[in-house]
């Protein structure tokens, strides 16, 4: 029976997983944490329709856990070889696993905000990253330092995308209306709250992103300004002032808030640093793991019986990962057919 | 992309060498703060035993001229390259400038000689042609307050006065304020980067004092160079350091420590210019706060008299701080040289 090797327990690796399951291959999937569910856990709710992360989740987990489908947790992939036809991974703790086919789906970090000192993320108490926020809402439970509702929050888009400075020139696509989502979020759970976006450009590319973007403003009362955070400083008590341009009026701004809320974007994962280290897999000029055709071989790298699933491509949604993870499983079998 | 872009700034440092500097003086600085530089070489060759040299031939960097749009971009990176052939001359390959804009104004020509090698080739040129001399690029360019930051230690060892109220024991509270240029233009040229430079918040902190973190904390001094020279614009000037005052008045500072010549100029003078038009003080004393460089306040802690090192010559009363600080001082001779300098 063949082997096929999921590096990778998110959404993506469990979609892999989940479609090889019932098609005569084992299926190993190695997880660096001790839980499968990958970024996704740390969201409560989806965009577009608000769905539950839980129950996107929980068909796969329970399908793998019914299954042959082996998990090994607290393992990092760090090596992968080839040995006539078969592949060797070797993990940082010295673990080797053989395989004859190998799936990279290892998903995505976030952009570290420290990076971005002039927003004051672990500088000043009340600035927060977006997966900050996501633990907020997940214990339902949006608070400053003080412990007290905050009454002006504003959320930044695009820190660490889009963004020269911090060496990162490309979009991460799913950060606008993830605040827009969020922002939502927030508004529901503190009605009276205000709400302020500062973004570059709203990149909304779903077909329906932006109904959810004039539902933000006409349901939710949620502000729209088009610029880009210059500074944070903080105030006496504890409050933040920022300080920004108003590109559609020509004009600085000044306000006051009492949460600001950092877009962090996706950056490519370890896995990635690993490879390009190694010189094994070949990257694409962002970082992430190159594809050997960015139209027709999307799953498939340079490398042959290494395929690729998700956001180790670059920054997609959860549907299109889904969609590009069934694809992977798809090529997975004609490879094996074919060796 | 560069490297640097996923520098961790709060992390960084840069090399400052150890000992055998060629300073390189400010144009204004010996006006306004007539002890500083003087007293900065006192430090390092008597109390810290380093070597430094101070060439009688150096000239201004001619930054203001140059910010100003009257010196070319040809003539200052000739300046600059006459101020190297010194260096050479003397032996030296570690130049200490001692005004923020002339720093600005070296990283800048070393940064266009790196990208356009043939820059680099006219101009030796024209300083050929000019006077018929050579030059090396210098090793490192440190700032001086880069070499206080990095004896700040070694200064906190013999220190007979630290930043802390002699009364109550509580750490004095102190405005850093660093210069625009020192690195905001390339931020691996400032000690923490650009945005929180480390260089006078570390000097603070080791002689005792407390950092005031206030939401102007970033802003410009005002001294813009555009802004003040044309005398229709100063008003944005005063405005600027106002808006500063304004923010930093809640958090009661005991005195603002600046490593920039202009900044500390405006920060000292325009306290007086905003009690004239509008009766304001930014102390509960009805003193207003006292500006000091980084070079007078290593002097205060190390136990310089404090008009020896011509604090006499500030705007703002500094006494209020000399009085915190438990440091004893003439009075008299104070008063005198306050009326024969007819300060206010």
């Amino acid at each position: 029976m063949k082997h096929v090797v999921i590096i990778g327990g998110g959404i993506a690796g469990l979609t892999v997983a989940s479609q090889l399951c019932n098609s005569n291959c084992k299926v190993t999937i190695i997880e660096k944490s001790n839980r499968l569910g990958g970024n996704l856990s740390n969201y409560t709710y989806l965009f577009p329709d608000f769905s539950k992360v839980e129950d996107v989740l929980k068909g796969y987990i329970e399908k793998v856990n019914s299954s042959d489908i082996r998990v090994i947790y607290h393992t990092e992939i760090h090596k992968v070889k080839r040995e006539k036809d078969k592949f060797i991974l070797e993990s940082i703790d010295n673990v080797r696993i053989n395989a004859d086919a190998v799936v990279v789906a290892t998903g995505y970090k976030v952009f570290d905000a420290t990076i971005k000192e002039e927003f004051g993320y672990k500088i000043f108490d009340n600035v927060i990253t977006s997966v900050d926020l996501e633990n907020m809402i997940k214990e339902n439970k949006i608070i400053t330092s003080k412990g007290e509702k905050p009454s002006r929050v504003a959320f930044i888009h695009c820190v660490g995308s889009r963004d020269a400075k911090v060496g990162n020139l490309y979009c991460s696509r799913v950060c606008c209306i993830t605040a827009i989502k969020q922002a939502i979020e927030v508004k529901k759970l503190l009605p009276d709250v205000e709400i302020f976006c500062f973004y570059i450009d709203l990149r909304l590319y779903g077909s329906n992103f932006d109904n959810i973007y004039l539902t933000a403003q006409r349901d939710y009362r949620i502000q729209f300004i088009r610029g880009r955070l210059s500074e944070t400083s903080e105030k006496q008590d504890k409050t933040l002032l920022i300080k920004a341009e108003d590109t559609l009026s020509g004009r600085p701004l000044q306000m006051h808030v009492d949460m600001i809320v950092l877009m962090v974007g996706i950056e490519p994962n370890n896995f990635a640093q690993y490879m390009k280290n190694e010189n094994y897999l070949h990257l694409d000029e962002n970082g992430f793991i190159k594809q050997k055709n960015v139209h027709l071989e999307r799953n498939i790298t340079l490398e042959e019986g290494v395929f690729l699933a998700g956001t180790c491509i670059g920054p997609m949604s959860v549907g299109e990962t889904v969609d590009h993870s069934k694809a992977a499983a798809f090529e997975v079998l004609k490879y094996l057919s074919r060796n | 992309m560069e490297n640097y872009t996923k520098i961790k700034w709060s992390d960084y440092n840069k090399e400052i060498p150890d000992d055998h500097y060629f300073y390189l003086r400010s144009c204004i600085r010996q006006t306004f703060f007539p002890g500083s530089e003087n007293v900065f070489i006192d430090i390092l060759r008597n109390i810290l035993k380093k070597d430094i040299y101070d060439e009688a031939k150096q000239t201004t960097c001619t930054g203001i001229g140059y910010h100003s749009d009257i010196v070319t971009l040809d003539t200052i990176q000739t300046v600059i390259a006459r101020q190297f052939a010194l260096m050479t001359e003397k032996g030296y390959e570690n130049v200490v400038i001692s005004c923020v804009t002339s720093f600005g104004i070296y990283n800048e020509t070393m940064h266009i000689w790196q990208h356009h090698p043939e820059q680099e080739e006219k101009i030796r040129e024209y300083l050929r042609k000019a006077t018929g001399r050579e030059f090396k690029k210098p090793v490192s360019m440190s700032h001086s307050s880069d070499v206080i930051y990095k004896f700040r230690d070694e200064i906190a060892k013999r220190m007979k006065y630290p930043l802390v109220d002699k009364k109550t024991g509580e750490p004095l509270k102190i405005v850093d304020h660093i210069g625009c240029h020192y690195a905001k233009i390339f931020p691996e040229t400032g000690i923490g980067g650009a945005e929180f430079p480390k260089v006078l918040t570390g000097i603070i902190k080791s002689w005792g004092g407390q950092i005031v973190d206030y939401p102007e904390r970033r802003h410009c001094c005002g001294f813009g160079f555009r802004q003040y020279i044309i005398k229709g614009s100063r008003g944005y000037s005063l405005t600027n350091s106002k808006k500063k005052f304004d923010s930093m008045e809640p958090y009661e500072p005991d005195a603002i420590v600046c490593n920039c010549p202009g900044c500390a100029m405006f920060m000292d003078k325009w306290q007086y210019v905003i009690y004239e038009t509008q009766g304001k003080k930014y102390s509960k004393t009805g003193n207003g706060i006292p500006v000091l460089t980084y070079e007078e306040l290593a002097a205060l802690v190390l136990g310089y008299d404090p008009w020896k090192i011509g604090l006499q010559m500030h705007q703002v009363d500094v006494t209020p701080l000399l009085d915190k600080m438990g440091i004893e001082y003439d009075k008299e001779y104070y008063i005198e040289q306050r009326k024969k300098l007819a300060i206010v």
